[in-house]
């Protein structure tokens, strides 16, 4: 056994060594070590560099609020994981972990040379240089020179290479009292709440195993307690499991750790699971954490706390030095210095700060043989990579301090005193009290709609033992010393820094954390902010309450990002809604583009072809034959009652009255701000009832809207509705030929002309399935929209496919139902529209009914804005050397070389080549627009402007014929 | 997360079935042709944003799919009460200060 | 005193004993010819601007709390200007001028650092988007270029190029002047350059009441350190506007929400520059310091809580992890949130009030911190003029009465 471990006792299992390897160096620890005790029973002490001055710097903690060992963990290129603390690592058999932000490497780090530059360093230095010289422009010098070598120098450790390949899940649950933390007290409360078998009772603890301080101490309670939770159905036992937010009314998140701990973990057990669980009462026993003594050179490896001591000795059976000095203001240190004998250690001195320790403690201690100096501190310490001595100062009653001896040790343990840790209840927004007895800040009042309850030392409520006195840094006879004395560790935050801040008018604690950085590192000042709040009380003069409190945030330890994301990524990232002739689609080659959830077919190439001349063969198609079309992922309302009608007429700008039964009619959708939100056709199917659809985009936003005015706004209309868009497929069958090849795969419909005219709707059936055929178009061309029961979908359209291919025509897709519809001005909302535009904006006045009193939008469209001149309008534009496509989006100027910063006059909207009118084509709105007719304006683009002839959208078959053909 | 209880449903359920829709009580004026655009424009834009009581909208999307009232304090987001569409906003017990 | 490697290195061999206050903490003066109510980047860039362009110096600017304590300190930092509406382009674009200069201005390192703004597209319609942005912006003499998919994956390597994924990407539009600041720089740089100007800077001082005379006009506020007289009022308090303004008895067309954002641990740098995808709701940069910064959204009602759901950021680190698979592993540190102002076209009111003498600067909703120096600039000439700056007059309350909404949000939306 290492000279490091005592002989016996604690919780690891000595028979059971364990390999693993830090900084490439292969050590042995036991089953049962974190990283950090492993290291420390191979004498390893120096384990990782500070941020700004790359000081070499140890272990100071046992557990979570550990500031200074930091070290990635390797497993691979994707699982490697930076910034763990070693004192929370487990190790396992192969363990690789190495140490941080040093270069080249821990024991030789250049980096510390900045350690030279400290005076310059000060806090908030980089707010005043870096800015010149000016000469190279200004900013020049931040943005090109010192910004990248700050960047190069700040940061931990390195993010993975490689994605993570872990897995990660999420889970609910639901319980009357959740415990945080397995300490004595929260398992007593576990017991207490869970005697009543209907009380579900979840306990959580970050540890590997629960306890808390009772591991320390092996006590066979703690087995019987466990033993008696374990037994009871009502209980969730829920170890490496950190409770790490409290939210809104009871709703705590938990992150557990379930296969960082393993050699070889299943690639089937997820990583780490996200709980968000529901808790009728948080019980919070989350405990205490002990504050360090601020005293120069405090940080040196070898100096920690004096709890973590305890625990190292007690728990791990870690003899942690040969020679140790204990430097306390408070009782419970005298328990690490009887620890740490009884682990063989040999006991310099306890230095404490008290000119009256407890008696009993000090006469046990000089029992002990253990020299007792009482109104004494550190004042300064030796050793580079590991404490080699301490100064010892004598604090005269008139408050000087004497530097007197040096005291030869390879280990200090030290406290200041416990603070409770109330994270996990400030997070719940329960509001802190201050109790000048103990000097911590402990829970106060439960904020509204949270019932909490804390538990053993996170109460406040603790022993005499545990108190501290002293706030803030202990007291030396030379403030001007080179010493630092560390307040924040990981940060490089020291005492003179915080009064520094102080002088210059940094008086909020919220100033002085983010002026110093103090509180901001990994560990969020769990070690640090009560000394900062002490130090800065000091230099204000002002008592600590006085002060105020930082805000603690979730989380209470960091949290991966994976378990946010469980299981919703790449293709489950959202969800793909397809429509049921998507597989016939994607066999025939389809491109699909994503349209809101929708996967839609974008055109379809055949072999070789490009996007172009697909799009213009699928063009021609419907131009000169027949086109096929899924439209099936447009919005679909059916709308019933005695007054669908009367509804319609208000939200729609259209009126509805007068349509009659079977025919259809073009609608325009408007908010009450009077812009053009969605569009569709409403067709009658009956006195009261009514076949709605919307754009694809715009389906749910519609039928929530519709939803609204009906239930709030005019509840006394009988009109209800219900939404069918995933009831139908809906097939668009468009072109000369469409009646070819529909009719004679139609029963129970007259498809004459004359007996099926455009823009009405018939029921009958299509190949045998029953149907709601619409002749309607958006493509100019004569067509018809086939609704089929949606599980019907997939069996209609290999026969509407092979009925068009025998008849010349093609599958089309958007892109070619988008030149479509532009050839014949037809917009699309939310590509000529862009929540601005009013109907009449884009040629629509037409559709508004007229006479109609009010309806959504009315209003808002007469406003003084919406009817001023110069309103944008939609116009068709042509390139005047007819070959040029514009760009979509491009703006529009009256100039050829308009000045940098000119107005546009509007922009185009939508911009396709042609193929029925063998040229370019766009949409755009412009302007006064309608007035401009002819007009030459310009499309500045990079290269030159290019000119453009103001035209009607409407480009082809402008008197509507063929619709009617 | 919030907790919220559907007044038709009679369920408290998690805030994800849930849709805010913005201030409650706010009505169409019944002849809008006759406001000024003034007071359309407060139709419209002007809402109340009190630190304090607020009188809210909800869809219960996930659920019933019905629009109810709510009061909730927007210093603490507890709900003080829920309530059908069309009832009025129930007397309170004056509020207290926080 | 004067920052600069000379003062440093003079401080530093003295042990740092000589650095001033950088602003002093002066009681309430009896009035003042103006009075800014809120201690953010807006309302200390505005008390800046008043005295260093205006001459008006004798202006008290009120903080409830600590300075830049509300968004400015709890933002996401990114600054750009590739605004698509030509009043959002002005006003943004003006701001972007400024930062260039805006440390040696103040003699105060706001570390602005162009390092990039790049602002995914996923579908035909994002491209659609981010070209007519670049081509606005180009019109506008502001830098927007398009960049391919190839391109955006060798400016930010580390996105996933993947094609199988539910979003691929398809393209981005790349501002480069766009970056980061540092928040807090920016109000202390500000409050010290004001404060050298001659004005008052009074923190923890609540404004309870505004006070008007007869005819209306304000003469003055009432706070938790007494009455204070004012020619004019400036309202710049960001979330709580619309409770200040109501002392006025001013209703304003607001919603505050809570936003909330989060960081990473620091790592070694592996963004090059501002990452976002509006399509999928993810923002993210990389901080001096190592964080990662990322933006979340707003919960979906009015709050003052200043923190929110859990589901919030759950959503935004999902599509962290989507765009950036590497980051899986990594950590969140912090967490937290802040209360924005939000109008109904979620562009800000600058400008006049009906109250005489009371003027209001607010509804930045997520995105105000690009535009403080711009703001500050516009609004302190808004005051000193007593007319609206040409670049904030777009921006006034009547366009919610007229309809000459500012939309930039409209104007992306999906339909077809």
């Amino acid at each position: 056994m290492s000279r490091f471990r005592t002989g016996a006792g604690g919780r690891i299992d000595r028979a059971r060594g364990i390999n693993f390897t830090f900084d490439g160096r292969l050590y042995t620890g036991l089953q049962g070590d974190t990283l950090a005790s492993a290291l420390l029973a191979n004498g390893v002490h120096l384990v990782g560099r500070s941020f700004k001055y790359h000081r070499p710097r140890g272990i100071l903690a046992s557990g979570a609020e550990e500031p200074n060992a930091l070290v990635t963990v390797m497993r691979d290129a994707g699982r490697t994981t930076p910034n763990l603390r070693a004192t929370q690592v487990e190790i396992y058999e192969g363990l690789a972990a190495k140490s941080q932000n040093r270069w080249p490497s821990l024991e030789f780090d250049l980096g510390a040379v900045n350690a030279l530059a400290s005076p310059l360093l000060a806090s908030g230095f980089y707010y005043k240089t870096f800015m010149g010289p000016r000469f190279l422009g200004s900013n020049k010098a931040w943005a090109k020179l010192y910004e990248p070598l700050i960047r190069r120098a700040a940061g931990l450790g390195r993010a993975p290479e490689a994605p993570d390949p872990d897995r990660y899940a999420r889970r609910y649950a639901h319980c009357e009292v959740l415990v945080v933390g397995a300490g004595e007290a929260g398992l007593r409360a576990a017991l207490d709440a869970s005697a009543d078998p209907h009380c579900r009772v979840i306990l959580c603890d970050e540890q590997a195993e629960m306890g808390g301080w009772q591991l320390n101490a092996g006590s066979d309670d703690l087995v019987e307690m466990l033993e008696t939770l374990g037994a009871r159905p009502n209980v969730r036992l829920l170890a490496r499991t950190q409770a790490f937010g409290v939210y809104a009314q009871g709703a705590v998140a938990l992150a557990q750790r379930l296969t960082d701990h393993l050699a070889a973990p299943s690639p089937e057990t997820p990583r780490e699971r996200l709980w968000q669980v529901r808790a009728g009462e948080i019980v919070l026993a989350t405990g205490a954490i002990e504050r360090p003594l601020v005293f120069p050179g405090n940080d040196r490896p070898g100096v920690m706390l004096a709890g973590a001591v305890e625990t190292f000795a007690n728990r791990y059976g870690i003899r942690p030095g040969e020679r140790a000095v204990v430097a306390t203001t408070c009782n419970s240190a005298y328990g690490a210095a009887f620890a740490l004998k009884q682990a063989g250690v040999d006991l310099a001195a306890i230095i404490d700060l008290r000119d009256k320790p407890d008696p009993a403690l000090a006469a046990n201690a000089l029992k002990a043989g253990i020299p007792v100096h009482t109104a004494s501190v550190i004042v300064g310490t030796e050793g580079h990579k590991r404490v080699r001595s301490v100064r010892l100062g004598k604090v005269e009653p008139c408050g000087i301090v004497k530097s007197t001896d040096s005291i030869a040790c390879d280990l200090v343990a030290m406290s200041g005193g416990w603070v409770p840790s109330v994270h996990l209840f400030s997070q719940s927004r329960g509001k802190l009290a201050w109790n000048g007895e103990t000097g911590v800040y402990s829970p106060g009042k439960d904020a509204p709609g949270q019932k909490t309850r804390s538990v053993g030392l996170c109460s406040g409520e603790f022993p005499a033992d545990m108190r501290g006195f002293h706030n803030g840094a202990l007291p030396t006879p030379d403030e001007k010393g080179a010493a630092k004395a560390f307040v924040d560790f990981q940060n490089d935050v020291t005492a003179r820094d915080i009064r520094l801040a102080a002088r210059e008018g940094f008086h909020s604690v919220e100033h002085v954390k983010r002026y110093t950085t103090t509180g901001m590192a990994t560990d969020q000042g769990k070690t640090s902010n009560m000394n900062a709040l002490g130090i800065l009380s000091g230099a204000l003069e002002k008592p600590v309450p006085d002060i105020g409190l930082t805000t603690f945030r979730q989380p209470y330890t960091p949290v991966t990002f994976g378990i946010f994301a469980g299981a919703n990524r790449a293709g489950l990232f959202d969800p793909v809604r397809k429509t049921p002739a998507h597989a016939g689609a994607d066999a025939l080659g389809g491109v699909f583009e994503d349209v809101g959830l929708w996967k839609r077919a974008h055109h379809f190439p055949r072999k070789g072809e490009t996007m172009h001349a697909a799009v213009n063969r699928e063009c021609r198609a419907v131009r000169e034959a027949v086109g096929l079309f899924d439209a099936s992922t447009l919005g679909k309302i059916e709308l019933v009652g005695p007054d669908a009608a009367e509804f319609l007429d208000r939200v729609y700008v259209n009126s509805f009255a007068k349509l009659g039964i079977g025919r259809c009619r073009y609608a325009v959708l408007t908010n009450e701000a009077g812009y053009v939100i969605d569009d569709g056709v409403v067709a009658r199917l009956a006195q009261d009832r009514f076949h709605i659809t919307t754009t694809t985009g715009g389906a749910g936003r519609v039928f929530a809207m519709f939803e609204d005015y009906l239930q709030a706004e005019w509840p006394e209309l009988r009109a209800w509705q219900t939404s069918i868009t995933e009831q139908f497929a809906t097939f668009a069958i468009q072109g000369p030929k469409a009646r070819e090849v529909l009719a004679p795969l139609v029963e129970g419909i007259a498809m004459e002309n004359e007996a099926f005219p455009h823009m009405a709707m018939r029921e009958g059936r299509v190949a045998g399935i029953p149907a709601r055929v619409f002749r309607m178009s958006f493509t100019g061309e004569a067509g018809y929209e086939v609704n089929v029961p949606a599980g019907e979908g997939a069996r209609l359209w290999p026969v509407l496919l092979d009925a068009v291919d025998k008849a010349g025509g093609a599958v089309y897709g958007t892109e070619a139902m988008h030149v479509l519809r532009a050839e014949k001005g037809y917009i699309i909302v939310g590509q000529e529209t862009d929540g601005t535009m009013t109907p009449d904006d884009v040629g629509l006045g037409w559709a508004i009914g007229k006479g109609k009193r009010d309806f959504v939008g009315k209003r808002g469209m007469m406003r003084t804005d919406l009817i001023a001149p110069g309103r944008k309008q939609l116009v068709g534009l042509e390139t005047l050397d007819d070959k040029t496509v514009l760009e979509e989006g491009a703006q529009i100027t009256d100039t050829p070389t308009p000045a940098p910063g000119s107005a546009a006059l509007g922009h185009v909207t939508s911009s396709y080549w042609s193929e029925a009118l063998h040229r370019p084509i766009a949409l755009a709105v412009v302007a006064g627009g309608r007035g401009r007719m002819g007009e030459t304006l310009h499309v500045p683009m990079p290269g030159g402007a290019i000119p453009v002839r103001v035209v009607s959208p409407v480009f082809h078959d402008p008197e509507g014929a063929r619709l009617h053909a | 997360m919030l907790l919220i209880l559907c007044p038709y449903c009679q369920s408290r359920r998690a805030e994800l079935e849930f849709r805010n829709v913005g201030a409650a009580h706010i009505s169409r004026p019944s002849d809008p042709q006759t406001t000024t655009d003034a007071q359309w424009g407060e139709f419209l834009y002007q809402r109340d944003n009190p630190k304090g009581r607020i009188a809210e909208r909800w869809l219960h999307i996930h659920g019933c799919g019905r629009y109810f009232n709510a009061i909730r304090d927007t210093i603490s987001d507890v709900f003080v009460t829920t309530y059908k569409s069309g009832e009025p906003p129930p007397a309170m017990p004056s509020e207290a200060k926080p | 005193m004067k920052f600069s490697l000379i003062s440093l290195l003079k401080e530093g061999l003295t042990g740092n004993r000589g650095w001033p206050r950088q602003w002093r903490d002066p009681a309430p003066k009896a009035a003042y010819d103006v009075v800014i109510v809120g201690g953010g980047g807006h309302g200390l860039a505005t008390a800046y601007y008043l005295a260093k362009e205006h001459g008006i110096r004798n202006v008290a600017v009120l903080e409830k709390g600590w300075l830049g304590g509300g968004n400015t300190g709890r933002n996401t930092t990114v600054v750009r200007s590739n605004y698509l509406w030509e009043e959002s382009e002005r006003l943004y674009e003006h701001a972007m001028k400024l930062w260039e200069t805006l440390s040696d201005d103040l003699n105060y390192n706001v570390m602005y650092s162009p390092r990039g703004v790049l602002m995914l597209a996923h579908s035909i319609h994002d491209v659609q988007v981010g070209k007519r942005h670049v081509h606005a912006n180009r019109l506008a003499g502001i830098d927007n270029e398009w960049l391919s998919r190839e391109e955006v994956l060798d400016f930010c390597p580390i996105l996933n190029p993947a094609t199988d994924i539910r979003y691929p990407i398809a393209g981005g539009a790349l501002q480069r002047r766009g970056g980061t600041a540092r928040h807090d720089a920016v109000a202390w740089g500000y409050a010290r350059g004001a404060d050298r100007f001659g004005v008052d800077i009074i923190q923890n001082c609540e404004v309870k009441g505004i006070i008007r005379d007869a005819s209306g006009k304000v003469i003055g506020v009432e706070t938790t350190r007494g009455y204070i007289g004012a020619g004019k009022v400036g309202v710049v308090a960001a979330g709580h506007t619309s409770v200040v303004m109501g002392m006025a008895g001013v209703r304003m067309p607001l919603e505050s929400y809570p936003l909330q954002a989060l960081v990473s641990e620091p790592i070694k740098p592996i963004m090059p520059c501002v990452l976002m995808s509006n399509a999928i709701h993810a923002y993210m940069s990389q901080s001096d310091k190592g964080e990662l910064v990322i933006g979340a959204g707003t919960d979906q009602y009015v709050s003052y809580s200043q923190t929110g759901g859990l589901q919030i950021a759950q959503a935004t680190i999902e599509a962290i992890c989507e765009l950036f698979p590497m980051t899986r592993r990594l950590r969140m540190l912090r967490n937290w949130g802040g209360i924005v102002d939000v109008t109904p076209d979620r562009s800000p009111i600058i400008g006049k009030t009906p109250v005489e003498g009371l003027y209001v600067n607010c509804g930045w909703g997520t995105g105000g911190f690009k535009a403080t120096p711009g703001s500050g600039h516009v609004f302190a000439a808004t005051i000193a003029k007593g007319e609206p700056h040409p670049i904030a007059a777009p921006f006034t309350l009547e366009r919610f009465t007229t309809g000459r909404l500012i939309d930039e949000a409209a104007a992306a939306a999906v339909a077809h």
